[in-house]
């Protein structure tokens, strides 16, 4: 099928630009080092708690591995994806803008929804990959630990994760169609993501019913079941439909920018 | 192969091209010239589906551009004024990305890829870094990424801009040994450059087509209304009694007067060549000769005789005719005179359209 050929030519072209300059290698490592120190963060604190002498027979119950290390590590990483994604998405369209190049693509025989659906799994594929990384940190526990933590909320917490980042990489990219300059996308999206990131402050049961609607719109709280290991359809659907509604936005900016040119 | 019928293209009030018509044939180059803002650019952007034209009907190779897009852009082979290339790939890798969202067969991409690096001779920088490359290699690049899925319609915008004499005289042959194979339009607003390329020519100017003829023809025209520029070493009253006896001039104009040197500029009947009897009066009158140059008028003296209703000859500009001969003459015999300025255009190409 040509337009899977297609997205997968703008998919490999994305994977070049990002691993030819040093963007893949900077986001993959700052964000591996983030995750390292949350996890051990996570597992200092774990440790402390496992230690109290308060815990044991007749105390309160042991601390659990995925409640006091997995899930605030993930839950943290969470806003480090805010930080992250404008560093994957700030170049994808504004640069082809700049670049002039923008014109080869829309000169070329393949549908801009072919163009954003490549871009966006570009992105997403490199955001996968730091994910992927990064998860080889909780394998010593999975080594060590006795008895052995869940797996389960593990896979689902980095779906989760994945998820979310990808809701972002959508507006990111439709944020990247506004401008020539990336900076300026870069800025606009971090602010956006901080934006969308506080509506979840506003999760609490005294808000009233228009606050819930906005906060249902933060895209971390949706991560709290999946976290905790709960698949709920409600929530994929959730970030299915922001993906969605992101890269719909994107395909419209950049038809649109065909008639403004 | 190309069929351009009423189109038009508006930014609110502004026309940036309002109402252009032509049809080119199949494996013939067509020079489109005008000025910067003439709308160039404007209609290739429209030819090449880029963007979508205001109103009228645009077709390549067959498809209408607005109608099946994707048929026509795979028709068109596109070099925009800048080349479209990523500073940060390889030529080849530019090149592997280019064949697969143009859809070139995974069997061909290799046989395509490497003849289109042969054919735009980038062989020696083929595993270089594009962002490294000089101007012309990118631009050799951006060639290269046109021609590669071989198609049969080729536009190229301003494809000689930025390069230096050799380059441009590389690029021309190149373009030149496309034609037949490919249908061209190539956009320039260097007139020599038409002439030496292109079949046939579409002059447009301010989003309209003011001319469209052969070079030959369109040279013919040029070099009627064109003047002789003379530099002598006298008097400028003693230049024009020496004038008074050839034939041929219509008008004299002093373009200059200082510490003895006189230029003139001499305006010849349509269709004579003045330039050897003016030398032999000159030297006859034993003044000393200093040139004796063909004024070619330059583009931009077209695009205002183009367009402008009435045509804004020479002497109408400086209207300081001194005198007019008596006798109109017949065209000199051609005996060469010792400076003899090049023609303005050399060869045409030959003019053959199916």
């Amino acid at each position: 099928m040509s337009t899977f050929t297609n997205i997968g030519a703008i998919v490999r072209k994305e994977w070049q630009h990002y691993f030819r300059s040093p963007i893949a290698y900077t986001a993959l490592f700052t964000w591996n080092v983030l995750f390292a120190v949350f996890f051990q963060f996570a597992l200092t604190y774990f440790l402390e708690a496992s230690m109290n002498p308060g815990g044991g027979m007749g105390g309160p119950p042991k601390p659990n591995i995925n409640e006091w290390i997995f899930r605030p590590t993930l839950m943290n990483m969470a806003v480090v994806a805010l930080f992250v994604a404008p560093m994957l998405t700030m170049r994808l369209f504004a640069e082809e803008q700049r670049q002039g190049t923008w014109e080869l693509l829309a000169t070329s025989p393949i549908t801009d929804w072919q163009i954003v659906l490549g871009k966006f799994f570009g992105a997403v594929s490199v955001y996968a990959l730091m994910i992927a990384t990064s998860l080889l940190n909780f394998a010593v526990i999975f080594y060590y630990a006795d008895p052995r933590p869940e797996w389960k909320p593990v896979l689902t917490g980095a779906l989760a994760l994945l998820l979310m980042g990808s809701c972002f990489i959508a507006l990111g990219a439709f944020l990247s169609t506004l401008t020539k300059n990336q900076i300026v996308a870069g800025i606009l999206s971090f602010c956006l993501f901080l934006a969308i990131w506080t509506l979840s402050w506003l999760d609490n049961p005294m808000s009233s019913d228009p606050v819930k609607v906005l906060a249902y719109l933060g895209v971390t709280n949706h991560m709290d079941d999946m976290v905790k290991g709960v698949l709920d359809s409600k929530d994929i659907i959730f970030y299915l439909s922001f993906i969605g509604f992101g890269l719909f936005l994107t395909q419209q900016s950049v038809e649109s920018r065909r008639w403004r040119e | 192969m190309i069929e351009v019928a009423d189109l038009r293209k508006s930014y609110g009030r502004f026309d940036a091209v309002s109402g252009v018509s032509f049809t080119v044939g199949r494996g013939e180059i067509l020079g489109f010239l005008g000025p910067n803002g003439a709308g160039k650019t404007t209609t290739m952007r429209i030819l090449t589906g880029f963007m979508p034209a205001t109103s009228g009907r645009a077709t390549v190779a067959g498809y209408d551009v607005f109608k099946s897009p994707l048929q026509a852009k795979r028709s068109v082979g596109y070099l925009p004024e800048s080349p479209p290339v990523y500073p940060d790939l390889d030529v080849t890798s530019f090149l592997d990305f280019c064949a697969r969202i143009k859809g070139v067969k995974s069997a061909d991409r290799k046989s395509k890829i490497d003849r289109a690096i042969e054919k735009a001779r980038l062989g020696e920088v083929r595993s270089k870094i594009i962002g490294r490359l000089s101007k012309g290699y990118r631009q050799r690049v951006g060639i290269a990424q046109a021609i590669l899925a071989d198609p049969p319609v080729l536009i190229l915008d301003e494809p000689t801009a930025g390069l230096d004499p050799k380059q441009i005289i590389e690029t021309r042959e190149l373009i030149k040994s496309l034609g037949g194979d490919h249908t061209i339009i190539l956009s320039t607003h260097i007139l020599p450059e038409v002439s030496m390329t292109c079949q046939r020519v579409v002059i447009i100017s301010k989003g309209r087509v003011v001319a469209e003829d052969t070079p030959e023809n369109l040279t013919a025209r040029l070099s009627s209304k064109g003047a002789v520029r003379l530099e002598v070493r006298a008097d400028i009253r003693v230049a024009f009694d020496a004038l008074r006896e050839v034939e041929g001039i219509v008008t004299v104009n002093p373009r200059g007067n200082n510490s003895g040197h006189t230029v003139l500029e001499l305006q010849a009947e349509e269709g004579v060549d003045i330039r050897a009897a003016t030398a032999r009066a000159i030297i006859g009158a034993q003044i000393d000769l200093l040139s004796l140059t063909q004024v070619s008028l330059s583009l931009e003296d077209v695009f205002l005789e183009l367009t402008t209703k009435d045509s804004v000859a020479i002497s109408e500009v400086a209207p300081a005719a001194i005198f007019t001969p008596i006798v109109p003459s017949e065209p000199q015999p051609s005996a060469d005179p010792p400076p003899d300025p090049p023609s303005p255009v050399e060869n045409a190409g030959p003019k053959e359209t199916n």
